[in-house]
């Protein structure tokens, strides 16, 4: 029982196999993909194995403090940042085996020509919130 | 009205619908719908018999739903409207629900959720919200658990050891959202051993009040660690430590040691101690080499590491250490400590740093790094 983030990235991710831009696709092929992302978010619920999913805008703004009194600094879109997150799926799984095989079946979502994109996912684990009632060595 | 109370009713209730022929998953909805009514009805109007109430209820509820089912679906009500009340103590039927809703049928996680549902008479919205997962999610992982044991005979007896491991993975959940699941554990291994005379039952249960009567003190105000060396044991739960070290006795009594009394003669030995330089590490030593022999487990070896380390020094500890296999969990964290005692203490901040990045949680990654930068602050003074 440990919570995983699937993260799907815009930039950053080694190349997908079928790495055709979204734009290139037919619209039909465009909404099988949603379709199956969907589904698979569906299929998820019914193992009881889902907890959330959210796309990102590629769009962001980079915002700091800069002092006492004085509005916060703002900066951005970088069009050359190397990292783009384009959303998440968060599961509940028993295993991190099970994480692996649940991120490879996204990963098989249907783009160019119908044919799997087999695009990198990265698999995170969730740090818990609280450390177990029992003692464990590193506290003793 | 008293919570737990009513909740504690819930397999007894449960066990009687299904002895008078009730569907196993069908009985355990009617039975949630009957609580929901009693935390409604019983505040106005406290029934005399509060389990007789109950089960009238989720009867009631499970032939008004099998009703419209079969209404639905066209069919014949085969069912029995006034069925013999038929024997059905209410100890056993408790006990074959523990073993229907930990069946080794069922994922880790799945156990659990049906288990605290079930059994424990939590709603599936507490459930929920104690894992930190949507709702509806929680509905389906049960549902299915449900469906996965719909074919297990209700009367074929079941494992005792893994009804425990469950137990141990609710106890070990501690505590988020509104439902101490740690407390609830407990809660039901005492109703458990009321069930079953069982010797690693009393040592589970023994386990959980010694750990859990050290809760307050393992935490400080502001949320860090606070390790089992540095807690304030004036803040301990001596009543909950002596019940558990009564349990343990009891248990050891019997002469079949397993792995749970051995794990709660270990944390006994840490309660008793006034303070930590008094702690008897070489009898802890000796619980976790019989641990060691009755379970062979890389964490015990790890645990065994760390009491050899304070039983014959930092040296003794790490050449322990070095026979464990390094990918175990903490394993990083257990070499810092010791090499920090050997006086290494470049190399145990090194260490503390890369065991906080392996941390599975928050606290002990916080905890870590504090640890790291309090030898490196030391060393660049």
């Amino acid at each position: 029982m440990a919570k995983y983030l699937l993260l799907k990235h815009y930039r950053g991710a080694p190349a997908s196999v079928n790495d055709a831009p979204m734009e290139q696709w037919t619209p039909e092929e465009i909404s099988a993909h949603v379709q199956y992302m969907n589904d698979f978010a569906d299929r998820l619920e019914k193992t009881g194995e889902f907890v959330d999913s959210k796309a990102l805008a590629p769009q962001g703004t980079f915002v700091r403090y800069d002092g006492e009194g004085r509005p916060p600094v703002t900066d951005g879109p970088f069009a050359e940042t190397k990292d783009l997150i384009a959303g998440w799926m968060i599961i509940d799984v028993d295993t991190y085996e099970r994480a692996v095989e649940l991120a490879g079946e996204l990963s098989a979502a249907p783009g160019a020509g119908g044919k799997p994109i087999h695009e990198w996912l990265e698999v995170r684990p969730l740090l818990g919130g609280h450390s177990a009632d029992t003692d464990c060595p590193s506290h003793r | 009205m008293n919570e737990s109370l009513l909740r504690s009713l819930t397999p007894g209730v449960l066990g009687v619908l299904v002895r008078r022929g009730a569907d196993f998953a069908a009985a355990e909805d009617a039975v949630q719908d009957a609580l929901l009514e009693a935390v409604r009805v019983w505040p106005d109007d406290p029934p005399r018999d509060a389990k007789g109430w109950l089960v009238t209820v989720a009867w009631r509820k499970f032939l008004d739903a099998t009703r419209s089912e079969a209404a639905r679906r066209r069919r014949e009500d085969r069912l029995d409207e006034e069925p013999a009340p038929g024997p059905a103590p209410s100890v056993d039927d408790t006990l074959q629900l523990y073993f229907l809703c930990a069946h080794p049928s069922l994922t880790p996680s799945s156990a659990v959720a049906l288990t605290l549902r079930a059994v424990g008479g939590l709603s599936t919205r507490q459930i929920a919200r104690a894992y930190l997962v949507p709702e509806a999610t929680m509905a389906q992982r049960i549902s299915r658990a449900k469906r996965t044991v719909s074919g297990v005979r209700f009367d074929h007896p079941g494992d005792v050891a893994t009804v425990l491991r469950v137990l141990y993975l609710v106890f070990n959940e501690g505590y988020s959202g509104d439902v101490d699941l740690a407390a609830e554990a407990i809660r039901l291994t005492r109703q458990l051993a009321a069930a079953i005379d069982h010797p690693e039952v009393g040592g589970l249960l023994a386990l959980m009040l010694i750990h859990h009567a050290r809760r307050a003190a393992r935490t400080a105000p502001d949320g860090s660690l606070v390790p089992l060396a540095e807690q304030d044991r004036g803040r301990w739960d001596t009543e909950a430590i002596a019940e558990g070290i009564q349990i343990l006795q009891g248990a050891l009594a019997r002469d079949r040691l397993g792995e749970f009394q051995a794990q709660a003669a270990v944390a006994a030995l840490h309660a008793d101690a006034p303070t930590a330089e008094e702690t008897d590490w070489v009898q802890i030593v000796e619980w976790y080499d019989e641990l060691v022999g009755l379970t062979d487990s890389p964490v015990v070896r790890l645990n065994r590491a760390v009491a050899v380390g304070e039983a014959d020094g930092p040296r003794a500890g790490l050449a322990a250490l070095a026979a464990v296999d390094g990918s175990v969990p903490r394993h990083t964290a257990v070499a810092a400590y010791l090499h920090e005692r050997d006086g290494d203490l470049e190399k145990a901040a090194r260490l503390y740093a890369e065991a906080a990045r392996e941390a599975p949680n928050l606290p002990e990654r916080d905890h870590l790094t504090r640890q790291a930068a309090r030898l490196n602050a030391r060393r660049s003074r």
